[in-house]
């Protein structure tokens, strides 16, 4: 019997969650993987967008920034136990998205990108400069998920470090499912038609607009359920999460890996989030080193790592 | 009156800075399509490398012209190393190939000239200029005159040279160009080296009065790159305008509404425009083939 595609992916994540702490040599390495499965949250939503649909965000870090502050500040002022004020964020992003996205998804190009990034600079600002309500640039402390106590009771004990890992893997593989059914549904066929030429897709009777304001707001959400948990995982979060620097890393983990997949953009967004804790022995030179990788990258390997070396792979059979 | 004044003095400025960052982006947008992203690092080298020559001991002149040259030939090192060998890419792979760039050059840069801000002396003095009740830095003038006299220079170049029409020809269609005997390529590296001197010219110009550190070109390659957008991807003209329109607009919401909410006022504006005008305010309407 032949796997198709996507179970296949769900298997090698599955597998991967599962045996890499095997080979983890301390505690901080837990810690590194659930922050890979984080990023990949958000960059899933990116392939849905970009790879799907074809439409360029430099501004999704907001929606990031709107899940984390939903954690941080619904629990203090309206009460909501953390885990709704996830949803809350989700919900926020999804609605601003679709508000946000009606107008701005019918530019092109760099057009598409100079709006996405003035909404993403302009979440920021407002997280940076509302004081009183965010903290500022310094930051604000995000309330305990309470899932890891509610484990601990039914004797299940994991330390901070191995409950996040697993706790974000799962959800990075709920993530994942979604966005491979989603490929090969009406709705993912729609969308890479009209990647393909809008007007084309448009002949055929594809309502253009919305879908790619669906895919829009899926993404956005994607990237708020990110936000989300790593405030949550960090107990803290300061106004970076939404800058113009996050929203570049998971356009770039995503076409990195390669964008056109689920699970080579995953990969994309493993090593960008190892690079920096591989380079810390030449902290100096950190930043260069990832301006060097992005620029090698999408010269040699336009289709991404990943399906780069597939192929590669795949000839070497023949 | 002289409150107004000053904050339209202040906003002429920067916009004259935004105005040239905007006209680095239009010239090699013209000659390739391409959006370089990393355009404001151009700005900080401008900046940082006459601090640097002019800390060593050469003269202010000498050292403002070796900081614009020098970043000319990055700007040329760039386009063959970095944009040239991913001719034909999708936009997001040239997106993140030029602000790979940027990077890149930040990286550079804080290992070079370290994380410290880093000033050098005003041209002709700091003592201020009173009109009407306001006040005008000397070297306000010096950084709005270079706007203009960059546009000046630009617009005889390309309407009446050769050379500069051979640049207009490429960015109209390059195949034709290169039938009727352009250098194409020469053409894209002559976009770059221009591009980056005038970027760097800006820096050199600014950094007496706004300083300079090893992490300024992101902000000014925002500024800039909405500036342009604003007036319209491509139109010189528009550049103009765009970038001293993000300039006053910044100022006024400063003196006005909230200082701390002057960098939303820009990108509040190019979302209006975007969502009136896609083509911007000079741009033409775009029909695409199929």
């Amino acid at each position: 019997m032949r796997m198709t595609p996507k179970s296949a992916t769900l298997i090698v994540l599955m597998a991967l969650i599962a045996l890499s702490p095997l080979l983890f040599p301390s505690n901080f390495y837990y810690r590194v993987g659930a922050l890979i499965f984080v990023n990949a949250i958000a960059v899933t939503g990116i392939v849905i967008l970009t790879g799907y649909a074809g439409q360029v965000s430099l501004g999704h870090a907001g929606f990031a920034g709107i899940g984390a502050y939903a954690c941080a500040l619904a629990p203090v002022h309206l009460g909501l136990p953390p885990a709704l004020a996830v949803v809350l964020g989700a919900v926020l992003s999804g609605v601003l998205a679709y508000l946000v996205g009606r107008p701005i998804l019918r530019l092109h190009g760099y057009y598409l990108g100079v709006a996405t990034l003035g909404f993403g600079i302009l979440v920021t600002m407002v997280l940076t400069n509302e004081r009183a309500l965010t903290g500022g640039p310094d930051g604000i402390e995000v309330a305990d998920l309470g899932l890891r106590g509610l484990l601990g009771d039914l004797g299940l004990k994991l330390s901070n470090g191995q409950f996040w890992y697993f706790f974000s893997g799962l959800c990075m593989l709920i993530g994942a499912w979604i966005a491979l059914n989603l490929h090969d549904s009406p709705t993912g066929r729609a969308l890479r038609a009209l990647h393909g030429s809008e007007v084309a897709a448009r002949t055929v009777g594809i309502d253009v607009a919305r879908l790619k304001l669906r895919a829009f707001v899926i993404s956005a959400v994607y990237a708020s359920v990110s936000g989300s948990l790593l405030a949550l995982q960090n107990r803290f979060v300061t106004p970076d999460v939404a800058g113009f620097m996050h929203s570049i890393e998971m356009v770039t983990m995503a076409v990195l890996g390669g964008v056109g997949s689920v699970l080579g953009a995953i990969f994309g967004a493993a090593i960008l989030t190892l690079l920096p804790q591989v380079l810390t022995v030449f902290a100096e030179y950190e930043q260069m080193v990832l301006g060097l990788v992005m620029i090698l990258v999408m010269i040699f390997l336009p289709m991404g790592l990943l399906p780069s070396i597939l192929r590669t792979l795949r000839r070497k059979d023949e | 009156m002289s409150e107004l004044l000053q904050f339209l003095f202040s906003g002429v400025t920067v916009g004259a800075v935004y105005a040239l960052v905007a006209l680095g982006f239009t010239i090699i947008y013209n000659a390739s399509d391409v959006v370089n992203f990393a355009q404001g690092e151009f700005v900080m080298l401008g900046g940082m490398i006459t601090f640097a020559a002019h800390a060593a001991g050469l003269p202010l002149p000498l050292a403002a012209i070796l900081a614009i040259a020098l970043s000319a030939a990055l700007g040329v090192a760039m386009n063959k190393l970095a944009v040239e060998p991913a001719r034909g890419a999708p936009v997001v792979s040239l997106i993140i190939i030029t602000i790979g760039a940027s990077i890149f050059i930040q990286g550079a840069a804080q290992i070079v000239f370290g994380k410290q801000i880093h000033s050098f002396p005003a041209f002709s003095g700091d003592a201020p200029i009173r009109v009407a009740g306001a006040t005008i830095l000397p070297q306000s003038l010096w950084v709005i005159g270079g706007a203009v006299a960059v546009f000046v220079a630009l617009w005889l170049f390309f309407t009446r040279t050769l050379l500069g029409r051979a640049v207009l020809a490429t960015s109209n269609n390059p195949l034709a160009a290169q039938l009727v005997g352009i250098n194409t390529n020469f053409v894209m590296t002559l976009s770059f080296a221009l591009s980056a001197g005038i970027g760097a010219l800006a820096g050199v110009l600014a950094t007496p009065i706004t300083l300079t550190a090893y992490n300024v070109g992101i902000a000014f390659a925002l500024k800039g790159f909405a500036g342009a957008m604003l007036g319209g991807m491509g139109n010189p003209k528009g550049a103009l305008v765009g970038g001293f329109s993000i300039g006053l607009i910044e100022a006024l919401t400063a003196g006005y509404l909230s200082s701390t909410y002057k960098d939303a006022a820009a990108f509040v504006v190019i979302l209006a425009v975007l969502f009136l005008m896609p083509q911007g305010l000079f741009g033409r309407r775009s029909t695409d083939r199929v």
